[in-house]
């Protein structure tokens, strides 16, 4: 194999460039600038549109908890609780589905029998599409319910750490059922790609890991996690953002406060994109320009995790060994 | 090559779609069998846009099958986004009517003189809904409760069911001494609104909080919409919250204290505190826009009751607007219009009197020159 | 593939060389000795929780599992190696996480079916709310189908091709600045919430066509700016994995650099690409949020036009089922579900016979 990038290499004989190549190249390209486009476009639109009450709120936008925006004098709102509950959502989120989600993929990949491989890769495509209304009304109506028993023996075992402090909420609408109907929500989408980029691991590779008598969890270590990190990685991200932007579903389940509180088994805590779509129908005077403020910070903090996450893969960018 | 693989793969939906569109139908019911109108139908029809109000949502979309099975040419729809956008897209001339849980205030009305060719905003009460205070307490199905105790509960005061200040006015409930869990709506709503109003009004000093759409304190529980906080109610124990009448189903409803009595909602109570208020102070000519009054009404009224209104222009620039909205609201407030939505909904028809009232400000919408 | 390599594995330790040689390296658990245990410790601890009376589901799982997984363990470092444990010990955790993630996805699937098929008829699938009054017995969800089907087409219309050149771009012609620029934000817009894309929408029709128009290619461009990126990463991850080899060996031959991508790259990676851009349909099929607020959610009638009047789609013919409340709310709001999984389904089913009949037939 070769170790060069692949756009390096080949090079057309220079001087004659063939015209099918320039149009195809140009239209890849102008593809490529109408993504950024339409990215700056977003951008600039929330900007834009959260100025008129940025300017007008009386209490800082970062550090107040409270949200009082739907009056055309003095309005009081901040992002605090919110940004707070987003991040606390969606990290439950993700540390439940990341791992599992491999272990899910590295089943399909390679414990499972073919046939029935295929049949699970299928079922968990599936579940990709169901809607997030799905979730919220399976989550509200079954899951919760279930949940209780397990909340009240999480909280009298391991009560002394603040995140499990009692006492639990009788209905379950919790931050933490939050997460985990999200990170059911988001196992598929990390699954699906990280199966993908298993199947795509060299067999060569995995072959000469075998063949050296490795074992099978050897074989996986050495061949196939390094070759997959940045795709679980990219995996990781896609349900991320789900988690982070995800509406409907936390809006159905959580039963909201405008708190900063650390304990997952008691109501409390909002997150912004359920927020919106609770106060959007009814935002008057600076209210939806106080809540397209709230979504920019959302984009800000979906920005930020992913710089993070590119840093990590930039370190080992190296995909054809 | 990929493209004309996707052209043809386009081609493969293209067909399902052609496919799937010669069976389906707009005739979910037959003709006649949605419930048979009197409508005043407009000549050649056309399309009529509202928006507004999602706690008018169901009565609206009987309205709506109601006036469309009569009037076949005209289209009616109704986008629920909530009072507040309804409003925004009223004034914005997007909408040629909107559905409101609360009348327009003045700099509203101000600045949809533009859209409504420079005249006056019309607010119509059209759709009262009794809200219940719904409980979810093992061996208690019925529980007396004073405007006061309803603000201590809800203001997180009295936090225990067996408080005294409950037990007095239930000497024969057994009352457990298990917590309240309160529950309120999460999203900003009119049903809120009505409802903070009553106790700032009804309850005095027990509820120092003003009247608005959002919940004013931190929540103990609260869930999305009516159905959300059913869902909680349901699935708590010791849980109490406020829902429209509609929504309760099998959960216990609260009598609420008026005076010495206490009363249970029956939509005919409700609509008994609409006759008893006095309109609204500073109401043009036309507009019909009512201040309720909580207290004064006397032990026949159920006295927590959502009022909502259709905001229409008193002129309108083009004809067909002003004739479709004075049809299908003169449907809507019609005797035939509000008992189907009571049966529909379990809203409180409008009595005679209020809608003798509304017909002359139907009668006043026209277009301009 | 991989199962025949597994068997030689085991095989080269299990029967192939001498009993004395097998002493002198490590042991080998016999091939029955897994399942046997697993067989074993659930019947002990069954028993027991049923002994003391506290049997239920969640907790004979759990018991049976941690206590297999530290015995296979045990065992196998015992009698095979240390490396032998460890590679038990991770197959009985991967085992384990399938499990877990199973239980709710089943159960999630389960609900869905069981309160879906109450309604799901005929008659529901093709009639629409039209003339319905909310508490009726009556009305479906053809509507709804025809929004999904016509809102979700267009978004893939318009996302496939801009999200698959971009990734040929960024795979194939891509260096510098632009390319890092693009793959940085193409990130960053996976994660973009839905609701902020719909509220995106919203304005752009407000400056284009006035304040509160809704109608279905603004729910389709909201999907579009939610779908790209998927697609894009997909796509990209997909065709960087079509080995150099091929690519050099085409250019050898003399053919064009957009010919190789076309003809060579993009056949090798098909099926990937495929699963990609399904996955990122399936991904938009379901949103709801910023539906809402551009296609409308008022809808009763059949509309096939894009460009005029509100679309009704599944996920917001759900949420606004669910909204009302009724019990035969419920019914259609299920039903709903049910038909929008089902006609996912038919989508993967198409998909895969597409990457079937199209992927490169290597020669076996």
């Amino acid at each position: 194999m070769t170790t060069t990038d692949s756009s390096a290499t080949p090079q057309t004989p220079k001087g004659k460039r063939r015209i099918g190549d320039v149009v195809f190249a140009n239209t890849a390209s102008g593809s490529g600038i109408l993504i950024l486009a339409i990215l700056a476009g977003v951008a600039a639109f929330l900007i834009i549109q959260s100025v008129d009450s940025l300017g007008a709120n009386t209490a800082n936008f970062f550090t107040t908890t409270g949200w009082d925006a739907n009056t055309r004098e003095a309005p009081a709102f901040g992002v605090a609780a919110l940004a707070f509950g987003t991040v606390l959502a969606a990290a439950i989120a993700l540390l439940i589905a990341t791992p599992i989600a491999v272990g899910i993929a590295l089943f399909i990949a390679y414990y499972a029998p073919r046939k029935l491989a295929s049949v699970l890769g299928y079922i968990v495509d599936l579940l990709a599409a169901i809607p997030s209304v799905v979730y919220g009304l399976w989550g509200i109506g079954y899951l919760v319910h279930q949940l209780t028993p397990f909340y009240q023996w999480l909280s009298t075992s391991f009560g002394w750490i603040p995140l499990f402090a009692g006492p639990v909420s009788s209905t379950g609408r919790t931050m933490m059922s939050a997460g985990i109907v999200l990170a059911v929500m988001i196992l598929p989408i990390i699954t699906a790609i990280s199966r993908d980029v298993f199947l795509q691991v060299p067999q060569a590779h995995r072959e000469a890991a075998l063949s050296l008598g490795a074992t099978r969890w050897e074989m996986i270590r050495m061949a196939v996690l390094p070759f997959g990190r940045a795709g679980i990685i990219g995996g990781a991200m896609l349900g991320l953002g789900r988690a982070l932007g995800e509406t409907m579903a936390v809006a159905m389940i959580l039963s909201p406060a405008l708190v900063i509180s650390p304990h997952l088994l008691q109501s409390g805590n909002q997150t912004i994109a359920a927020h919106i779509a609770l106060q959007y129908p009814e935002a008057t005077g600076y209210g939806v320009s106080a809540l397209i403020a709230a979504g920019l910070v959302l984009f800000a903090i979906t920005l930020v995790v992913n710089m993070g996450a590119r840093y990590i893969v930039a370190r080992r960018k190296e995909f054809t060994e | 090559m990929k493209l004309s693989r996707n052209g043809r793969f386009t081609g493969l939906a293209l067909a399902g779609a052609l496919a799937l569109s010669a069976c389906g139908s707009d005739q979910a019911v037959e003709n006649g069998a949605a419930p048979a109108g009197s409508a005043d139908c407009v000549e050649g029809g056309g399309t009529l846009d509202g928006a507004g109000s999602s706690a008018q949502e169901n009565a609206m979309a009987t309205w709506i099958a109601g006036y469309t099975g009569t009037c076949e040419d005209t289209t009616v729809n109704y986008d629920a986004v909530g009072s507040g956008a309804g409003r925004t897209q009223f004034i914005d001339d997007a909408v040629t009517f909107a559905g409101s849980d609360a009348a327009m205030d003045e700099t509203e009305t101000e600045k949809a003189a533009e859209r409504c060719n420079g005249s006056e905003v019309v607010n119509i009460p059209a759709y009262i809904a009794p809200i219940a205070v719904a409980f979810n307490l093992e061996g208690v199905d019925s529980l007396n409760l004073t405007p006061e105790v309803i603000a201590g509960i809800f203001n997180q005061e009295i936090t225990q069911w067996d408080d005294e200040a409950i037990a007095a006015d239930n000497p024969d409930a057994d009352l457990p001494s298990s917590e309240i869990v309160p529950v309120n709506r999460s999203d900003e709503s009119g049903t809120t609104e009505n409802f903070t109003a009553y106790l700032e009004e009804a309850a005095g000093d027990e509820w120092p909080h003003e009247a608005e759409g959002d919940w004013p304190i931190e929540p103990v529980e609260a869930g999305q919409g009516n159905s959300g906080v059913v869902s909680a109610i349901e699935g708590g124990e010791g849980t109490i919250g406020y829902i429209e009448a509609s929504h309760l189903g099998d959960l216990g409803a609260a009598a609420v204290g008026v005076g010495d009595e206490f009363v249970e909602f029956s939509p005919e109570a409700a609509a008994a505190i609409v006759d008893a208020s006095s309109p609204r102070e500073q109401n043009t000519e036309h507009d019909l826009a009512i201040d309720l009054d909580y207290t004064g009404a006397g032990a026949d009224a159920y006295p927590i009751v959502l009022v909502a209104y259709e905001v229409a222009c008193l002129e309108y620039e083009s004809e067909e607007d002003a004739e479709l909205v004075k049809s299908f609201l003169g449907y809507v407030t019609s005797e035939e219009g509000q008992e189907a939505s009571a049966e529909e909904t379990g809203s409180a028809p409008l009595t005679d009197e209020t809608r003798e009232n509304i017909q002359p400000t139907l009668d006043a919408i026209t277009a301009g020159s | 593939m991989t199962t025949t390599t597994k068997k030689s594995s085991t095989g080269a330790s299990g029967d192939g060389p001498a009993p004395m040689q097998r002493t002198l390296l490590t042991g080998s658990l016999p091939r029955y000795f897994a399942p046997a245990l697993l067989a074993g410790v659930a019947i002990v601890t069954g028993g027991l929780l049923f002994a003391l009376g506290t049997f239920s589901i969640p907790l004979f799982a759990v018991f049976t599992v941690v206590t297999y997984t530290v015995l296979v363990t045990l065992a196998s470092a015992r009698i095979e190696s240390g490396r032998k444990a460890k590679d038990r010990l991770v197959t009985a955790v991967v085992y384990t996480c399938f499990g877990l993630a199973m239980v709710p996805l089943i159960s999630l699937l389960w609900t869905v079916a069981r309160m879906g098929v109450v309604r799901l008829d005929g008659y529901f699938l093709t009639v629409s709310m039209n003339g319905v009054t909310p508490t009726m017995d009556a009305g479906g969800v053809y509507h709804a189908i025809v929004g999904t089907i016509a809102i979700t087409g267009f978004a893939a219309l318009v996302s496939i091709p801009i999200g698959l050149m971009t990734a040929i771009y960024l795979v194939e012609y891509g260096r510098g600045r632009l390319k890092n620029a693009i793959t940085f934000f193409v990130d960053v817009m996976t994660g973009i919430p839905s609701i902020v894309a719909g509220l995106f929408v919203v304005a752009l029709w407000m400056v284009f066509f006035g304040p509160g128009t809704t109608n279905g290619a603004a729910g389709a461009v909201a999907l579009s700016v939610l779908m790209i990126p998927v697609v894009v990463r997909s796509c990209e991850e997909m065709i960087r994995l079509v080995p150099n080899e091929l690519r050099e060996a085409s250019y050898a031959l003399g053919v064009p650099k957009w010919l190789t991508v076309v003809k060579v790259v993009l056949p090798t990676a098909i099926a990937g690409i495929t699963t990609g851009i399904m996955l990122a349909i399936a991904r938009v099929i379901g949103e709801t949020a910023p539906l809402i607020l551009t296609a409308g959610s008022s809808a009763v009638a059949i509309n096939w036009n894009l460009f005029d009047g509100q679309m009704m789609s599944l996920p917001v013919f759900i949420y606004s089922q669910v909204r009302m409340g009724d019990a035969i709310n419920y019914e259609r709001a299920w039903a709903a579900a049910l038909t929008l999984i089902l006609i996912v389904m038919l989508l993967f089913f198409v998909a895969r016979l597409v990457s079937r009949f199209f992927a490169p037939k290597f020669g076996r």
